[in-house]
């Protein structure tokens, strides 16, 4: 693969590289900031925040508990105390407002790895999507979850979650979960393009219901400027989200990414060299204001 | 609908089944193994012991949400979380005894940081706790079992002369000595593990199991009359018979007292048989 024809090739030629991947590496600082604070204790002593993506003590008062394992525990048969379920009701909120799968795209660990594996993919030039997966297939092993788990009375899931597993792993002690990281990392690369974070995760699941209606929306609100260039479509984790917003597909017309299955990831502002795209809330559902605005400044 | 639209319909429907079958079979037979895999690991190996109230296992497993805020809390890093592919169900919280104790914190520290009720908040004196239950396993290695002098883990119970006595008992190989019997007493062992921890031998004779695993059951119609006895001040069985000794002539038996008396008979000179008379003197000599 030539530079030229990489997706954001455009853009990094007319912004520069940075402007490019602003929104990613914001992301990945976030992700390694987040491990980082949870390491700090362990590694140096300093326990700002304790625990793990499951549930965490951050500064010895606020607990943040993980909703879809406290929903597993209820469906194993276990009715959790007050403190688990305010955390999960604030973790609850919090994606609600930012948008349910921006744990999958700003906070997963599991994404490093996953992004990873699409960039050797793309690397050793493998084409096409490999391993299909009906789009239903993750609901189906969502619900399954919560099945076995009420059929067990044990939140067995998180016996192989390989997103909890490799936090538990970082912080106390891997064990062989890291055989399970790896197995995902060469699914991803050899057999199933996206395949574990867009078809199969029930984390992911669980937080895309979650986040249906959350109020931060990324918008194609300049979709007027598109050019096709696809590559919004390249580096989407999820480009079946872009098209009915960017190719005005939806009955009311809303440039609105509105697909809870859309991890606000910000790859598509990234690369778009049209700047089609932005962040703004759901209820905002004008259409190439941005366009308007800037004619009538400049005539 | 036209012929070749209602075709597509019928291979759309007959593609959404098999698509529909083919993902439900896969899953499901995910979800087999994955069930199968947590009833398999939710079988606790005998020597990992939970934190102090830690509900029962089976409740455990639905309410222990794998976080670790138990092992971050504990100020002696007692507690681990099991791994994957440990024996331990991944991400709950145990020790072993014999690495590191629990050191029975007055604050319950453990308790107190879960924060789903898998270690029960109700839990307020760590007397209280229940975590295993320490078996003297090993009488043939014990050294107090030998007659000797040992007793390391009757000094070090944090509950010494309730969780664990010392039970005097005849040493009938030297005759005159006593032996030191170490013996758990349930209803005050909390399963800290300190004794199993303290053993001196290379391997614990004494060690610390799940209560389920250390704890026999008598059965409930079980009646010991000696207690029966006691509660009711008079024996069950009406009347109490004295017991009528089947002796000799002459010969007397003091139950739990001097034990076989017997009286000097004046020796009839010249008996009817003699030789009687003979073996009897010599008997006496």
């Amino acid at each position: 693969m030539t530079p030229t024809n990489m997706p954001g090739a455009d853009r990094i030629a007319d912004a520069g590289w940075l402007k490019a991947h602003e929104w990613l590496l914001l992301r990945r600082v976030s992700q390694l900031s987040i491990l980082g604070l949870f390491l700090l204790g362990p590694l140096a002593g300093i326990w700002f925040v304790k625990g793990n993506l499951s549930s965490s003590l951050t500064l010895e008062f606020l607990t943040l508990t993980d909703p879809y394992v406290l929903l597993q525990s209820l469906f194993a048969g276990h009715v959790m105390q007050s403190t688990a379920i305010t955390g999960a009701l604030i973790v609850l909120a919090f994606y609600m407002l930012v948008g349910g799968r921006v744990y999958c795209s700003w906070v997963c660990p599991i994404n490093i790895v996953t992004d990873a594996a699409n960039w050797l993919r793309k690397r050793l030039d493998i084409k096409g999507q490999g391993l299909r997966f009906s789009i239903k297939t993750g609901y189906w092993i969502f619900a399954m979850t919560l099945i076995v788990a009420s059929l067990t009375h044990s939140i067995a899931w998180e016996l192989v979650n390989p997103v909890s597993m490799l936090y538990r792993g970082v912080l106390y002690g891997m064990g062989t979960a890291w055989l399970i990281i790896l197995a995902i990392f060469l699914f991803d690369v050899f057999v199933s393009r996206r395949g574990w974070c867009a078809h199969l995760c029930p984390v992911g699941i669980f937080y895309g219901l979650l986040g249906s209606k959350s109020v931060l929306r990324v918008t194609a609100m300049n979709r007027e400027q598109c050019n096709d260039c696809m590559d919004c479509f390249f580096v989407c984790p999820e480009p079946q989200v872009i098209k009915p917003a960017l190719k005005v597909l939806t009955d009311d017309k809303n440039p609105l990414i509105q697909s809870g299955r859309c991890t606000n990831c910000a790859r598509c502002i990234d690369v778009c060299n049209q700047n089609v795209f932005s962040f703004t809330t759901r209820f905002n559902k004008q259409d190439g204001m941005h366009l308007q605005k800037q004619k009538e400044i400049m005539p | 609908m036209t012929e070749t639209s209602q075709k597509a319909g019928a291979m759309n429907r007959r593609q959404f089944l098999s698509d529909t079958a083919k993902t439900a079979c896969g899953v499901s037979l995910f979800g087999l193994g994955l069930g199968m895999y947590s009833q398999q690991a939710s079988s606790l190996p005998p020597l990992a012991i939970r934190p102090p109230g830690a509900l029962a296992e089976d409740q455990f497993a639905s309410a222990c949400i794998r976080c670790g805020l138990c092992v971050r809390d504990c100020p002696y890093d007692t507690l681990k979380l099991g791994r994957f592919g440990g024996d331990v169900l991944t991400g709950t919280p145990y020790f072993i005894a014999r690495d590191v104790p629990c050191e029975m914190c007055e604050d319950i520290p453990c308790v107190k940081a879960c924060p789903t009720g898998a270690l029960d908040p109700e839990l307020d004196d760590i007397d209280d706790a229940r975590m295993g239950l320490a078996a003297l396993i090993d009488q043939e290695t014990c050294l107090n079992f030998q007659g000797l002098r040992c007793e390391v883990c009757y000094r070090i119970c944090p509950l010494i002369e309730d969780a664990i006595t010392l039970d005097l008992q005849h040493n009938q190989r030297s005759g005159s000595h006593a032996y030191f019997i170490p013996t758990v007493h349930s209803d005050a062992c909390t399963g800290c593990g300190k004794c199993e921890r303290a053993c001196v031998l290379p391997e614990a004779a004494i060690k610390v199991m799940p209560r389920k695993l250390a704890k026999g059951k008598s059965a409930e119609h079980y009646r010991l009359g000696w207690e029966e006895k006691q509660k009711a001040g008079e024996s069950l069985v009406n009347p109490d018979v004295e017991h009528q000794y089947n002796l000799p002539k002459g010969v007397q038996y003091d139950h739990g007292g001097k034990g076989l008396i017997k009286e000097k008979v004046d020796a009839v000179p010249f008996g009817g048989n003699a030789l009687d008379t003979l073996k009897q003197h010599k008997a006496e000599l």
